[in-house]
């Protein structure tokens, strides 16, 4: 018996490697010294920007590398650098409100890093048992951290719901995986699939929907897609509220990610049996997101479900199934990125100390006593309902442009009604800061340079992407033609 | 293919009609006495006391976590050490790897004082 050992590269996985290791780095640094180590949010920050520059280098790359189990191209590489940009934005919300509650512990960075990682494995992954290796990485990290203030109830509230409910989806999805893996004939790998299934198909037929299926229900859980959402309000209210933006954006942007990779490169030839499954989605997801929205007083409930509604998007794109729909999806995944976490940014300021000020009413009058960042507040609600110039309608318009392309008129109506229910709520924040009186003196806002540069710096780079979408596409139209659509 | 399990069966078969052999030969033809102190739950020869759900240390979860981790590496070491010859350096490099980062895991653990009982 002779063993061949497959050659790899590690520069492949190199963003891997770099936050990995940074994060265990931080850990044992942690664990041996006296005090609290206070540059842990800096190296994480480095280490983060050291794993941006990896990915860049991976940008032009075509092809697989570790026998196949990794994907090392263009779409890999920008969906890195999307998680890597709201892993960072994250970190800058951090300390600060972190230690409001006396909890600016390392393990939050090296938990946040890990889950990082994970996220990066599970879009990479070329293998199903890659992708769920990197869903539990991300999934395991995410529920300790939004149940990181262990001393609150609602956090822990928090972190019990999305664990059960994160458990038992994995398992699905997993089930699913393993019904595949049957029903193809025994392969996971992605590519190989699409193959195997066109063969089997005549008899397996009804093994590979059922598969599809509860794939489908696994990624929805974390995508929040209706009627999988139930565990999104409660979590995103309850968990920390640095965390709750980290679990808008990185989270739904990976998984949306790795569900489009698997949905065109291994079941090309069910498109028409999982369009119509993700047309329901969408349209529900969509409507409920929004209208459910509309009745949320506490801000970051509201956001929760405006975050169920934008995964109805998504969806829209995933549906459409063409180029530009790939293309689309990424854009919004940075639009969205962008425009979620500078409006977590301006909570954290409204909120003033351990998030005491989350009704929409303590947003009255802010226009006046805080015209900038009231001004910050009004572009990210702006954004997210779609309004030119910002970045929010440039990844509608792609979205929706590749929906008709591939014929959806009518999802594409309906989205569009949807955009406008969601006007409702988003400009009611605008309304309340700018034409209200204060209800009451909510005390001052206490500006932190790092938050205070974040909502500066996302509120301009999404008016900037918003007029110059142009590079991002370029790169993002590059980068999905590894996509036979 | 499937002929090729059915050595197994047959296993599972013989198994499972010996042990209910002895199970009903016993019952059949063993003399039964019964009287109170001999009906009662064994607990190492004491008397049962109060319900066998009771709380305990969350101490004792720490240390089941650090059985899992290092009963996993040894499952892990076995089939290496079974292909050692064939993988050669670059498997002793790898599992050097794995070791290290389970050391990195014990020396947290350690720093963090989860390994002092008091």
């Amino acid at each position: 018996m002779s063993l061949t050992i497959p050659t790899f590269s590690l520069a492949s996985i190199g963003p891997w490697l770099t936050l990995s290791v940074a994060a265990i780095a931080i850990l044992v640094w942690d664990a041996l010294s006296k005090e609290r180590p206070a540059a842990v949010p800096a190296v994480s920050l480095a280490a983060l920007v050291i794993a941006a520059v990896q990915s860049l280098t991976l940008l032009g790359k075509k092809g697989t590398d570790f026998a196949g189990m990794v994907y090392v191209d263009g779409f890999t590489a920008l969906a890195y650098l999307i998680l890597i940009l709201g892993a960072a934005l994250t970190i800058f919300l951090s300390w600060r409100y972190l230690e409001e509650y006396g909890k600016n512990l390392s393990e939050y960075y090296a938990l946040l890093l890990f889950a990082t990682t994970g996220m990066m494995i599970m879009v990479a992954g070329a293998h199903l048992i890659m992708i769920f290796l990197g869903l539990e990485v991300m999934s395991i990290a995410v529920y300790v951290l939004a149940g990181f203030l262990r001393e609150d109830l609602k956090s822990n509230e928090a972190a019990m719901k999305y664990l059960v409910l994160g458990a038992f989806s994995s398992a699905i999805l997993l089930f699913g995986m393993a019904l595949i893996y049957g029903a193809a004939g025994g392969t996971l790998y992605l590519n190989e699939l699409a193959k195997k299934l066109a063969v089997t198909k005549a008899v397996t037929q009804p093994l590979i929907l059922l598969g599809l299926g509860l794939i489908v229900v696994g990624f929805g859980f974390k995508v929040a897609a209706v009627p999988f959402h139930m565990w999104t309000p409660d979590v995103y209210e309850g968990a920390p509220t640095s965390v709750t933006a980290y679990m808008a954006v990185a989270v739904k942007a990976a998984a949306v990610a790795t569900f489009l990779r698997v949905l065109y490169v291994s079941f090309p030839g069910f498109a028409a049996d999982w369009t119509w499954l993700l047309w329901g989605l969408a349209v529900a997801t969509m409507t409920l997101g929004n209208v459910v929205a509309i009745a949320q007083t506490n801000i970051k409930r509201m956001l929760a479900y405006s975050s169920i509604a934008h995964a109805g998007y998504l969806l829209v794109g995933l549906v459409a199934a063409n180029q530009l729909a790939a293309v689309g999806i990424l854009y919004y995944l940075l639009a969205y990125t962008l425009m979620n976490i500078g409006a977590f940014a301006a909570i954290l300021l409204v909120s003033r100390q351990q998030d005491r000020y989350l009704n929409i009413y303590d947003y009255c009058g802010l226009g006046r006593q805080h015209p900038g960042l009231a001004a910050a507040m009004s572009v990210f609600m702006f954004a997210l309902a779609g309004m030119p110039p910002t970045a929010g309608f440039v990844g509608k318009l792609y979205i929706f442009a590749a929906a008709v392309q591939a014929g959806y008129i009518w999802l594409v109506i309906l989205a569009v009604m949807n955009s406008l229910v969601s006007v409702y709520y988003y400009l009611r924040i605008t309304v309340l800061m700018y034409m209200r009186p204060a209800e009451a003196d909510l005390g001052p806002v206490s500006f932190t340079p790092a938050v205070t540069a974040t909502l500066a710096a996302t509120a301009l780079a999404v008016v900037l992407v918003g007029i110059f979408p142009g590079w991002f596409y370029d790169l993002a139209a590059a980068s999905v033609k590894i996509f036979s659509l | 293919m499937l002929l090729s399990y059915l050595p197994i069966l047959i296993y599972m078969v013989i198994a499972a009609g010996l042990v209910g052999l002895i199970v009903l030969l016993s019952e059949l033809l063993g003399k039964k006495k019964h009287f109170p102190s001999k009906d009662m739950p064994y607990e190492c020869g004491m008397d049962p006391i109060g319900d066998a759900r009771s709380r305990y240390h969350v101490r004792f979860y720490v240390i089941a976590m650090f059985f899992i981790v290092f009963d996993v590496e040894a499952i892990f070491l076995y089939p290496w050490g079974v292909v050692f010859k064939q993988l050669g350096w670059f498997g002793f490099v790898e599992m050097a790897i794995f070791i290290f980062v389970l050391v990195v895991g014990l020396v947290y653990v350690w720093g963090k004082g989860a390994l002092e009982w008091e």
